[in-house]
Parts: structure tokens; C-alpha cells; sequence
């Protein structure tokens, strides 16, 4: 199987306070992964890392994307390589409306694989394709990136643009969160959709229940800096039922 | 008003140049214009020039007291600016209404009477007694300086009723092989339910330096509507300063957009009287500025009437060593009640060096008001960059983006589709760094 990103022993700091301690995690093509874990354990913090946001500071570690060393890549190269972030917290471009946005980004993408700007109607007509994928409300394209967007709109936002932008590593901050019952089946139903077998998805989320859609095949525990847990699914039932107190425990060695 | 004591050289200048010049000046225009022309002169040794701004007037301009022949090809300024818009174009040359264009007076289809001023103000004494000066105070020494110098640009009649949707399009040339000083005075009147808009182009035509001082009097009849678009693409050897006096009476609206692409300094000041129950008035302005360039917009809007409404947005991208200066006075007299007035000004500075000073200054003596204004200064957002990015748009790119979202809320407000598209296109290409000042002319002045 080939790897598609791998991470070794990754520091990194923020203002002098160590947020990963040692990360190291491995993705294969085709596979799905979770990484759960309490608040501030510093999975957002990982996931910008590897879509190239500069918060925080690495202190050591590598992390290879489909064999090239990550950190030579800025995040416009790294996105345009095929990895895409979604947000935990989605930003609003008041002005910038989502079809400008879209087709910028879409035509920098195609750039880079050597294909021409799509016509303005082969643009309009993935625009729908995708919009009715992930189901978005069509006017939402018309108006300003995420300006004014409800909670859950901006979450489906996300997946509209990794459907447009079809990445071939998918790191999912929390998409699921806010999102009602049938939203988050939409959601799902996206991500599952856009699944190849040549491509991998990263899922970060607290809740076991999107992991009833977005079946993983391995999921982590991220605790304080630290992978200090990794197994199949049913690790995700048994962290719903015990608590994190379990992992605490754990890992203090009680 | 402020009278002065010491009498500077440059101010001596202008006096002495008045005294020798006053009986043709007087000989050449119609009394009203004359009667303004003693108070200008009066009010200018009373008042000077503003002691910062004397500098720039140290230059030995020439000034043309009458139009002097200059050579360009017609068709090239016609070109020069929005080959899609379809409207009428009359053109002053260093200050003087340039009749190669047709007749110094011209009359549009609803009757409406565009052309030299000075050649109106023969024809239509009664107009220029109610108006010509009725607006623009001599608060401002320039002004004053105008009225006493003032010779000759735009006059625009619209008669009551006319509705005329065709833009006019006044364009400004300075073009000299010296450097000159450039005055010139419009007048506009806006008669009962009438509707007009004019596009005002400045351009300067040769790498010289210019100064321009001009004063423009727009009056808004009941019921009337008036656009006013500025579109200033200097070069950095020009200096301006633009009066604009504008009053409107009740029901009437009127709308203005400053652009300001490129200029040396530049000042442009906006007054506008709401002198009758429910007038509206949007004032819009946007500065990009870079280099050592110099940026002022100096607002001032009197609610003299109730129920009157007024909004302001200027937006500003200030770069390298730019400076700029936005001072927004809104004036809410005591029986004004039911005013609603509005202010915004925001910037956007790209280096630690470029500067900018803004000055709200609210002066309300009504109770029952609805006002806000509010100021920002800052970068572009770090956060929507790097979202932009994350999406592999390009930082350069992104940023030009961002750039271009801040200024189009101020260009989206200009009515006339094709010269929004056109000014989109300008700001694009400016922010891109890619606009000369001279780029949207087909002649070229380098
Ligand atoms: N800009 C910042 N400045 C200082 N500290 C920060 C900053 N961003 C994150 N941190 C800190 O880094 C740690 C990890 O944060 P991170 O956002 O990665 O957590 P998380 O696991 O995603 O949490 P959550 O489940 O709440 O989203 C936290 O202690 C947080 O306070
Ligand atoms: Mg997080």
C-alpha cells in the first residue's frame, strides 16, 4: 500500500508551550482515519501544520506527503498537491463572493496539472453537479465566503469545496460539529462519495456518531500532545462509553 | 474666519497678478460672476492660502488667464476612456472650455444646456444671479482664490422635469510644456424633478507639474437627482484640489464617487447643504495611494432640514509611503429632527510606513437622530489569507483578491454599468500595479 502521508515524532510549539509532543502517524491511499481526543489536545493545531499554517512552531519531527518533505511546499503548492483542510472554523471573506473564490481557486488547481481555465459554463455546471452533492442552498455561492452563513452552512461549505476541489488527502477538522441529523448524513454521504481508492481522509470529531456514516479504519487518540492510543472503530464506542477519564487514566499508568 | 496679518509671498503673488489682470477678467464675464469675483479677491487676502499647503503652490507655475491653443487629436480622448459607455463628452483644456467639440453651448435632447461657463453666464444672467457663488463659501481661502480668478468650465442646465439618463462626460486635460496653474469653476443647477449624472475624468496630459484649485456648485431643485463620478488618474507631479459645493433642496438625491487612482496630493473637499425635508445624499470615495503620494477627503455634511438622510463610505489601500487624511464633519442643526446620517471610513495599510489620520467629527444639536460613523484602520486579514491559500490561491493573488472585495464596495455603488466595469477593471489593473496614470488614454504621455 502506498503511503500517502506520514508523520514522525513532530514537535511544535506555540509562544514556548510545546503542543505536540511526538506526533507520529502514518495514512495510507485509501484509507480512513479518526483522530479523537479532549479539547486542546492539539488536533487542530496538527492539522494546520499539514495544510502549512504558520501558528505554530516546529521544533522537530518530519511529516512526507506522498514522499515529498511537506515543509519545502507553502499552502497554496500544498493544496494544489491534493491536500485540503477543512475548517474547523470556516472564515468569512466579506466581498470575495464563493464563485469568484471557487473559480480562482479551481482554475490555480488546473493550472498546475497543465489544464486550460474551465469555460464559464463548464464552471457553472461542476458548480451544481457539486452543490448537489453535498446539497447547499444555491444561493449561498452568490453571496460573500461564509459572510453571514449559519453555522451549519459553513460546514457544508467545506465539503462543497473539497468536492470541487477533489483532494486526494481530506483532513476534516470537526465538520460534523453543529451540523444537525440530516446534515450530517449529507455530509457523509459527500465525503463518502468522493472516496477513491487512491485517496485518504483524515477525520477529526468528538462525536462516535459521524463514525457510523464515515466507517474508519483506524482511530487515534490525540491526548495532550500525544497519539497516546491507536485501533479500529470500535475504539471510538469504547471512548464513547468510558470517557476520556479512561485514556487519562491510562496514561498516567493507573 | 481667521484673517491674516503677514501676507506670504506666493499669496502676493496671486494679489498683484489680480490687480493687473482684474479689468480684463472683469471685461470677459457677466456681472454676477463679477461680484463674486470682489468677494474671492476680498476673502482671499483675508484668509491666504492654508500655511501646510503654501509649499505646494512654490513651484512658479504659469498661469493661463485665456486658453491657449494646444494640439491633440480629439479622437484619442475619445477613445481615451470607456469604449462601451455611450455619452455625451465635453472637454476643458487647461482650465477652458474647448469648443472643438461643437458650439461653447450645446443643447441635449430634453432641453437640457451643457457647456462653457463663461459663455453662460452671459446667456443666462438670471441663473447666475440665483446661484453662481450662492454655494460655495469662502470658508477655504482656495475657494476664495477661485472666485476671484474664475474665468471659465462646465455649466449643466437641466430643466425641470428632464429626465436624461445618458452620462455627461467632463473631461479634464491639463497639457502644457511648463508648469502650470490650472482654476476652473463649474456650475451645475438640477431644476424641479429633473434627473442627470456626469462622469468628471482628470488627466494630465504632459509629464509637467500642474496644480489644479477647482470649485464646482451643484444645486438640486425639489425632487430632483444628480451623479456626480470623479475618476482623478494623475500623475505624481500633479497636484489638486477639488471644491465641491453642493446644495440640495427637499426630496432631491444625489449621489458622488471619488476615485482616486493616482495624483502627487490630493485634496478633495465635499460639502453638501441638506437644505430641504427629506433629501438624500450618498457620498462615496475610494484613495489608492502609493509612493509618496498624498490623499485628503475632507467631508462636510449640514443636516439643516429634518428628516433628511446622508451616508458616507470612504475606503482607502494606502501603500509604501502614502499618507492620507480622511476628516468626515457631519453638522445636525437643533430642529434637523429625524435625521439619519452615516459614516464610514476605512483603510488598509500595506506597509509600516504608509499613514493615514481620520476624523470623525459629529456635531448633532437635535435629539430625535439616528447617526453613526465608525473608522478602521488595519492590514489584510492573516486568517482569509491563508483560508485563500489553503485553497491554492496564490498569496500574491489573495491578497489582490482581498484588495479588490475592499475597494468594490465602494466602486459598486456607481449607477452606470459601463463605467463600473470599467472602473472595476482600472483598480484591478492599479492594485495590480499595472495602471500608468495615463494607461486609459490612447495618447501616451511618457
Ligand atoms: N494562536 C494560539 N495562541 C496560543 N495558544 C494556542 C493558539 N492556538 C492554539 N493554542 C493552544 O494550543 C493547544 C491546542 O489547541 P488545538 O486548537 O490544536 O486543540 P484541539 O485539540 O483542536 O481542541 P478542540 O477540540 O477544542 O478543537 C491549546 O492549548 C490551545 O490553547
Ligand atoms: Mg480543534
Amino acid at each position: 500500500m502506498k503511503s500517502m502521508l506520514s508523520i514522525k515524532d513532530l514537535r511544535a510549539s506555540i509562544e514556548d508551550k510545546e503542543i505536540l509532543k511526538g506526533i507520529t502517524l502514518e495514512v495510507n491511499e485509501g484509507e480512513v482515519h479518526a483522530i479523537m481526543g479532549p479539547n486542546g489536545s492539539g488536533k487542530s493545531t496538527l492539522a494546520s501544520l499539514v495544510a502549512g499554517k504558520e501558528l505554530a512552531d516546529v521544533t522537530g519531527g518530519s511529516i512526507t506527503y506522498l514522499g515529498k518533505n511537506l515543509f519545502d511546499l507553502n499552502p497554496e503548492e500544498r493544496s494544489k498537491a491534493g491536500i485540503f483542510l477543512g475548517f474547523q472554523y470556516p472564515i468569512e471573506i466579506p466581498g470575495v463572493t464563493m464563485v469568484n473564490f471557487l473559480k480562482a481557486a479551481l482554475n490555480e488547481h488546473r493550472k498546475h496539472k497543465g489544464l486550460e481555465p474551465l469555460s464559464a459554463k463548464d464552471f457553472l455546471k461542476l458548480l451544481r453537479e457539486k452543490k448537489d452533492l453535498v446539497e447547499i442552498d444555491s444561493k449561498l455561492t452568490n453571496r460573500s465566503v461564509n459572510a453571514g452563513f449559519s453555522g451549519g452552512e459553513k460546514k457544508k461549505n467545506e465539503i462543497f469545496q473539497m468536492a470541487m476541489l477533489e483532494p486526494k488527502l481530506a483532513i476534516l477538522d470537526e465538520t460534523d460539529s453543529g451540523l444537525d441529523i440530516d446534515a450530517l448524513k449529507i455530509v457523509a454521504n459527500g465525503v463518502n462519495k468522493l472516496k477513491r481508492k487512491d485517496n485518504a481522509t483524515i477525520v477529526i470529531t468528538h462525536y462516535q456518531r459521524l463514525l457510523d456514516y464515515i466507517i474508519p479504519d483506524y482511530v487515534h487518540v490525540l491526548f495532550d500532545g500525544r497519539i497516546v492510543k491507536s485501533g479500529g472503530k470500535e475504539l471510538a464506542l469504547e471512548l464513547e462509553k468510558k470517557g476520556y477519564e479512561w485514556i487519562k487514566n491510562q496514561v498516567n499508568g493507573n | 474666519m481667521q484673517n491674516k496679518t503677514v501676507i506670504s509671498d506666493i499669496e502676493r503673488e496671486f494679489i498683484d497678478l489680480y490687480k493687473e489682470n482684474r479689468s480684463m477678467f472683469e471685461a470677459k464675464a457677466s456681472a454676477p460672476v463679477n461680484m463674486v469675483r470682489k468677494s474671492g479677491i476680498r476673502d482671499f487676502e483675508k484668509l491666504g492660502i492654508p500655511t501646510p499647503l503654501q509649499p505646494l503652490f512654490r513651484n512658479g507655475y504659469r498661469k493661463y488667464l485665456e486658453p491657449r491653443k494646444v494640439e491633440f487629436d480629439l479622437a484619442s480622448v475619445f477613445q481615451c476612456d470607456i469604449p462601451t459607455l455611450d455619452a455625451h463628452l465635453v472637454l476643458l483644456v487647461n482650465g477652458f472650455f474647448d469648443k472643438k467639440n461643437g458650439n461653447s453651448l450645446k443643447e441635449l435632447p430634453s432641453g437640457i444646456i451643457i457647456g462653457s461657463l463663461a459663455s453662460a453666464s452671459h446667456k443666462f444672467p438670471g441663473l447666475f444671479e440665483k446661484h453662481y457663488g450662492k454655494y460655495a463659501s469662502h470658508k477655504d481661502g482656495l475657494v476664495a482664490l477661485n472666485s476671484a480668478f474664475a474665468q471659465d468650465g462646465i455649466f449643466l442646465y437641466v430643466p425641470e422635469g428632464s429626465v436624461y439618463k445618458k452620462p455627461i462626460q467632463i473631461v479634464n486635460l491639463v497639457m502644457a510644456k511648463e508648469d502650470i496653474m490650472v482654476q476652473h469653476r463649474n456650475l451645475i443647477i438640477v431644476e424641479k424633478n429633473a434627473e442627470a449624472g456626469v462622469i468628471i475624468c482628470d488627466h494630465a496630459m504632459t509629464p509637467n507639474k500642474f496644480l489644479t484649485n477647482s470649485v464646482t456648485e451643484i444645486y438640486t431643485a425639489e425632487n430632483a437627482s444628480f451623479d456626480y463620478v470623479k475618476v482623478q488618474n494623475e500623475h505624481n507631479n500633479a497636484v489638486q484640489f477639488s471644491h465641491i459645493f453642493v446644495n440640495q433642496e427637499a426630496n432631491s438625491s444625489m449621489t458622488s464617487n471619488i476615485m482616486t487612482l493616482h495624483g502627487g496630493v490630493v485634496r478633495n473637499n465635499v460639502n453638501v447643504l441638506l437644505n430641504g425635508e427629506g433629501a438624500e445624499n450618498n457620498s462615496y470615495g475610494l484613495y489608492l495611494v502609493d509612493r509618496e503620494q498624498h490623499v485628503d477627503n475632507y467631508t462636510y455634511i449640514d443636516h439643516a432640514k429634518p428628516n433628511c438622510f446622508s451616508n458616507q463610505l470612504y475606503k482607502g489601500v494606502l501603500d509604501d509611503s502614502a499618507t492620507g487624511a480622511f476628516n468626515g464633519r457631519i453638522l445636525v442643526r437643533k430642529d434637523s429632527q429625524k435625521t439619519h446620517a452615516y459614516q464610514a471610513n476605512n483603510n488598509i495599510l500595506l506597509t509600516d510606513d504608509a499613514k493615514i489620520y481620520t476624523k470623525p467629527q459629529l456635531e448633532i444639536y437635535a435629539d430625535d437622530v439616528k447617526c453613526s460613523h465608525g473608522a478602521t484602520v488595519g492590514q489584510l486579514d492573516e486568517e482569509a489569507l491563508f483560508y485563500m491559500r489553503a485553497r491554492g490561491i496564490p498569496e500574491k493573488e489573495a491578497r489582490l483578491i482581498m484588495m479588490f472585495a475592499f475597494a468594490h464596495e465602494v466602486i459598486g455603488n456607481v449607477k452606470v454599468e459601463a463605467l463600473l466595469k470599467r472602473i472595476d477593471e482600472l483598480v484591478e489593473k492599479r492594485l495590480k500595479g499595472e495602471l500608468s496614470p495615463c494607461d486609459n488614454c490612447a495618447m501616451k504621455c511618457y
